[in-house]
């Protein structure tokens, strides 16, 4: 296998080049792999996905010691090569250069736990049978040490026939090696792969030789972090455990309200006052219309959420990294059995609170196919942040504030807290269904490891951020600001005598006037119902469109735009809005990742129709019920 | 298959002596030692990646809720499993732990 694979390196790389071109890192979950790879690229990364598979890869550049550029390949999290899950298949054909669109690596960067190395050796001993020139870098040296473990990376390297480091990814040590590595011209095959070959095939024997490697390499195993043991007692405590749960849920939602709107209401001002400078500027006329009213106004209607989305990426950034969100999927598993799904269902779910594009990616860790396809349905349920401004918009218009209990928590968080309680419901029934019918299968097995407690490092936390600040940015200035010019452009025409039509004989009135008829019975009007065509795009969508619908229109021009939605809902209307918004499936991108992720157009079709004739069914009771009892 | 059979062989061979009992079947601070997974091929594979290798000690951590999913602590890993699957890992406890 490896032999054959040679020769296609040889013919297959760009016209004689010494060194490598291309180097996948390979490792085990929780090994640092992301750490290290983020060490070395830096801001110089992009995501990329493998052609046909779901599986999401970061490709990064780092230049050798001749300054030639090197492509740094993040593979995804892997236990064995023995392709079962889709994250090892994946793996498993781009070292074996099998992957459409990825040229087979040149070389493997192994990163591996020093503190845990016999089960990592048996990883070692299937990446290196592979054949490729391989670098093995034992990380989290400064944990082994400060545990009392000890290692021979000389030995080691001997053992294993490639080159050994000892590192620490998260502190930066020791990671010149892997400059030295990318700049050599390869390295011979090691005559170690035919005996590590025959032990490959079974882990029992596999291990056996693991052992005796590790103890020709005088591999002196570290005592346990107490830290971790002290940690997890408290945390998965029969009595604390589910507290601190509780606790750490509510603490998340609170840090986004009470954190993330002053920091969006600055925002706001900071935004607002940049475009009447610019208004200012402009010659009064179309194109100062267009600037401000349609592309200013739309664009930042919804960057001003911002600050409050990076908060939610942030906090939930920081308790994966801390190796919390484990520990909650242990303790939210018991529930999560109840509605027919398993506490690894919990991950992606919690996520799905910021983005139920990330969300969905992250269910690939669940292994049962219809588990995964029961979580990603009902994830885009999960109050997202899209959701945050529609709401926080529509309450802060409709629902005065009134003290319930205490200065924190008063009658507008009431009503965004039963909104997020009802998406929750909406998803908890919907799995439950789901389990019971077309998704039903045995209860998979659930086997999770736990890492060991770390601290989050600012460097992971910040690259994280700054991927959704980028991811959310583009859409601001692609999507949103498209929907807000093509918006504007429906607004003023067709044009008549050379002069803009009032609002009222527009196309985008004639366009809403069309669909009235349906969302009438909903309590609402035209304007709304062109911010529900435009909110397909997006969610947060329709905020800049009802801003640029009452921007232009003279008789709400004056007002804020709570005030304008006042004077165009009735109670009853608000509270369908937002039960509309709650169970809608408005997010193209969403759908795009479902598509994407389960392979199909049935599952993405199925979703979309089901939330939206539930959101429909529901919205219109809501008015009825609101309107018959509050009206 | 080299596994199947081994675990084939396990089952048929060995069958529950008096001291065998489950791993699921232990109190938290309990130490086994592992005899056997009798799990589908690839659960018991993804298992013994994760260090459940025959003759490996487990030492028995704490639980969510209700005493389950429960953390087992193998060669240095934590692994949480819900009581399903540690109903099929046969165990020998280590009697001067489980005497006291």
């Amino acid at each position: 296998m490896s032999a054959c694979c040679d020769t296609s390196v040889a013919t297959s790389s760009q016209p004689a080049t010494s060194g490598f071109r291309s180097v996948a890192i390979v490792g085990p979950p929780n090994s640092g792999k992301s750490t290290l790879f983020n060490r070395l690229t830096g801001l110089r990364q992009k995501v990329a996905n493998f052609p046909g598979v779901t599986v999401e890869h970061h490709v990064g550049y780092i230049r050798n010691q001749r300054d030639e550029e090197v492509a740094l390949i993040d593979l995804p999290g892997i236990y064995s090569l023995t392709p079962k899950s889709e994250d090892e298949r994946v793996t498993v054909d781009v070292l074996n250069g099998h992957m459409d669109g990825t040229p087979k690596p040149d070389a493997i960067v192994l990163i591996l736990d020093a503190t845990n190395l016999n089960r990592h050796l048996v990883l070692a001993a299937r990446v290196i049978a592979v054949g490729l020139p391989t670098l093995v870098l034992l990380n989290m040296a400064d944990s082994l040490k400060a545990q009392g473990g000890s290692l021979d990376p000389l030995a080691l390297a001997r053992e294993l026939g490639t080159p050994v480091a000892l590192v620490s990814a998260s502190k930066g040590e020791g990671l010149e090696i892997v400059q030295r590595f990318i700049s050599t011209d390869g390295q011979p095959t090691p005559t170690i792969i035919p005996v590590i070959k025959t032990v490959t095939s079974d882990v029992v024997r596999c291990r056996e030789w693991a052992c005796t490697v590790a103890q020709n390499s005088s591999y002196q195993k570290p005592i346990p972090s107490a830290w971790t043991k002290r940690l997890d007692g408290l945390i998965l405590d029969k009595r604390w455990g589910p507290i601190i749960f509780a606790v750490v849920v509510v603490a998340v939602f609170q840090c986004i309200f009470s954190l993330g709107q002053p920091l969006s209401n600055i925002f706001q001002a900071l935004l607002d006052g940049i475009g009447a400078r610019i208004g200012a500027l402009l010659p009064a006329g179309l194109f100062q219309s267009l600037l401000i009213d349609g592309a200013w106004r739309g664009v930042t209607s919804v960057l001003v959420f911002l600050p409050q989305i990076m908060l939610l990426f942030l906090v939930i950034g920081a308790l994966e990294d801390s190796g919390y969100l484990a520990r909650a999927a242990v303790i939210a598993d018991r529930t999560m059995k109840q509605v027919g799904l398993n506490g690894k269902s919990f991950i992606p779910l919690l996520s799905a609170y910021a983005c139920a594009v990330p969300a969905i990616m992250a269910t690939r860790t669940i292994e049962d196919k219809r588990d995964r396809v029961a979580t990603i349905l009902i994830a885009p349920f999960m109050t997202c942040s899209a959701r945050l401004p529609v709401y926080t918009m529509i309450i802060a218009a409709f629902i005065p504030e009134h003290r319930i209990l205490g200065p924190i928590f008063g009658s507008r968080a009431a009503a965004m807290l039963g909104l997020y309680v009802i998406g929750f419901l909406a998803a908890v029934v919907t799995a439950r269904i789901l389990k019971s019918s077309i998704l039903k299968s045995k209860d998979s097995p659930f086997i999770l490891e736990l890492p060991p407690y770390r601290w989050p490092t600012f460097r992971s936390l910040g690259l994280r951020l700054y991927d959704r600040c980028k991811a959310f940015l583009y859409r601001a200035g692609t999507v949103i600001l498209f929907v807000s010019l093509a918006l504007w452009a429906f607004t003023h025409l067709p044009l008549r005598h050379g002069q803009p039509p009032d609002i009222q004989d527009s196309l985008v009135a004639s366009v809403g006037h069309t669909i009235e008829p349906v969302i009438r019975p909903l309590g609402f009007d035209w304007k709304i119902g062109v911010g529900l065509v435009t909110s397909v795009a997006a969610r947060e969508v329709i905020i800049s469109t009802l801003g640029t619908l009452n921007g232009i229109d003279p008789e709400s021009h004056a007002l804020s735009l709570q005030q304008a939605l006042h004077s165009q809902l009735t109670l009853g209307g608000a509270a369908a809005l937002l039960i509309f918004f709650a169970f809608a499936m408005q997010c193209t991108s969403t759908l795009a990742v479902v598509r994407r992720e389960t392979n199909s157009w049935k599952w993405p079709a199925i979703q979309f129709t089901y939330m939206t004739a539930l959101a429909y069914v529901s919205a219109l009771l809501t008015n009825i019920l609101v309107t018959r009892f509050f009206g | 298959m080299i596994l199947k059979m081994i675990f084939n062989f396990a089952v048929r061979e060995t069958p529950m002596s008096e001291q065998e009992v489950r791993l699921a079947d232990l109190r938290e601070g309990e130490h086994a030692i592992l005899t056997e997974l009798d799990l589908p091929h690839h659960t018991a594979e993804h298992l013994m990646c994760l260090g459940f290798i025959p003759g490996v000690e487990i030492t028995v951590g704490k639980s969510g809720p209700g005493g389950d999913p429960r953390v087992y602590n193998v060669d240095g890993s934590n692994v949480a499993l819900r009581r399903d699957v540690s109903l099929n890992l046969g165990v020998k406890p280590r009697l001067w732990r489980t005497q006291g």
